[in-house]
């Protein structure tokens, strides 16, 4: 049995009932446990006070906006090879769940800007291009929602995807050349020994995991979802032929 | 294609097509800037290359439905698809003959309405290079946007919502070099990455503007 067995809607039914309630409680342990530590039981930053716990929402939230575009890549480039209709709606469940998280990101940035540096907003190369990213969600979203034929949707926005993606990074280095900003460097990275002071670190870490779980779930249930819709609508065919 | 690219234009030209359109537009945006901001010279002159910039992609864009909207109406769209010209190259025709009933016409008035604006003399000669290099990208990304909205019967507004994130690079690159060109900077960096940007979208999406096509007649 290959791994694209999973992709039957069938199976992929069935093994998500049993894991989906365990992803939804792995997920909520890990954000009480990183959000309650991060929030209560970290010291505040010398320079920073207690502005400095929003990291716990921005990061992994930012985070998790990049990686739900790059699912939904990935996702669509299956669906375009190997036409498994799964993958076209799980890149269709993780759009909305990205542009939730793009929001978040957006919104504590601000929040956390307005206390360090003074503004809610500024023209800088990553707030700008979060912004982008922003808009082409909502643009693969109405194009989903624009086209009756559901193949024809997922043919096109797959397409969209794809030329997105490109245009996003390009965007990414264009802002860059645009001017420098007030947004630091990316403050994790795997090759360095240490990213941020342990304290902050390690709750950081659990918080991020939790995103992960959380947009997991969010996007089985969602796809879950989906199939069922998409179950009724044949459903009502089959009915309205006999 | 040559055959393809005068029908096209002759039609833009004769039937009332956008072709004076986006040009009227394009004036009415620049004559209406400074109502909006005030006339102070100072600021115009400041604010004048990303104003032409940003006014010419929107008038590139008032005219992109028109691409393959009546092509798919009255089946002429399908008579190109099956034709022996490859649906890529007919593609590539399509924003050719958009860029040149749109993006020329821009491209040569703009100068005029840099002087409404009092556009730095220095800058105009970046003006007129950047828009030259950078309103062929506009057209080809807005024919790829036009071809997924075709099927639709309201796309118009879906189409801005799809195509102005993709116009973001060139729009910041084409008024990055204008603006370098009016203080006095080296504009070559942002003009040579525009024409990248040029050169890779005509290179790449009349296969995904096809590959769209083909999904929306099928």
């Amino acid at each position: 049995m290959s791994m694209w067995e999973y992709a039957n809607p069938k199976l992929f039914m069935g093994w998500t009932r049993p894991v989906l309630p365990w992803t939804f409680a792995l997920a909520g342990i890990c954000l009480v446990v990183g959000l309650v530590w991060g929030f209560f039981f970290t010291p505040d930053d010398f320079r920073q006070g207690s502005t400095v716990k929003i990291i716990y929402l921005h990061v992994p939230a930012a985070l998790m906006a990049i990686n739900a575009w790059i699912m939904m890549l990935v996702a669509s480039l299956i669906w375009v090879v190997r036409r498994h209709h799964v993958s076209a709606l799980a890149a269709r469940a993780a759009a909305p769940v990205g542009v939730v998280m793009t929001l978040i990101a957006l919104f504590t940035g601000g929040i956390w800007g307005q206390p360090m540096w003074g503004t809610y907003w500024a023209w800088d190369p990553r707030l700008t291009s979060f912004l982008i990213l922003f808009l082409f969600y909502l643009g693969y979203i109405a194009l989903w929602e624009a086209i009756e034929d559901p193949d024809t949707a997922a043919d096109l926005t797959s397409v969209l995807c794809m030329v997105g993606s490109v245009f996003a990074i390009l965007s990414r280095y264009a802002v860059l050349f645009w001017n420098q900003g007030l947004h630091q460097g990316a403050s994790l990275s795997l090759d360095k020994e240490e990213n941020v002071a342990d304290v902050f670190w390690y709750p950081l870490l659990v918080c991020i995991a939790g995103f992960v779980l959380l947009f997991i779930a969010l996007v089985l249930m969602r796809t879950r979802t989906e199939i069922r819709a998409r179950r009724i609508r044949a459903l009502e065919a089959r009915a309205q032929r006999a | 294609m040559i055959a393809l690219l005068l029908r096209d234009l002759r039609l833009a030209i004769r039937a009332g097509g956008g072709f004076g359109l986006g040009l009227a537009f394009f004036l009415i945006v620049v004559v209406l800037v400074p109502f909006g901001v005030g006339p102070e010279t100072e600021l115009l002159s400041r604010i004048a290359p990303g104003i032409l910039w940003v006014a010419s992609l929107l008038a590139a864009l008032l005219s992109l439905d028109r691409i393959f909207a009546l092509d798919y109406e009255d089946g002429s769209l399908a008579l190109l698809a099956t034709s022996p010209l490859p649906l890529e190259g007919a593609a590539m025709v399509k924003a050719l003959a958009h860029w040149i009933t749109t993006g020329l016409p821009l491209t040569l008035a703009a100068p005029t309405l840099g002087f409404l604006l009092s556009l730095a003399p220095e800058a105009y000669t970046y003006l007129l290079i950047s828009l030259l290099i950078g309103t062929p990208a506009l057209s080809m990304i807005g024919t790829f946007g036009a071809a997924l909205t075709v099927g639709l019967r309201r796309g118009g507004l879906l189409l801005s919502l799809l195509v102005l994130p993709l116009y973001v690079p060139t729009l910041i690159f084409g008024a990055e070099a204008v603006r370098r060109g009016a203080d006095g900077l080296d504009p070559t960096g942002a003009l040579m990455l525009m024409a990248g940007i040029t050169a890779g979208s005509f290179a790449l999406l009349p296969f995904a503007t096809a590959a769209v096509l083909r999904i929306n007649l099928r």
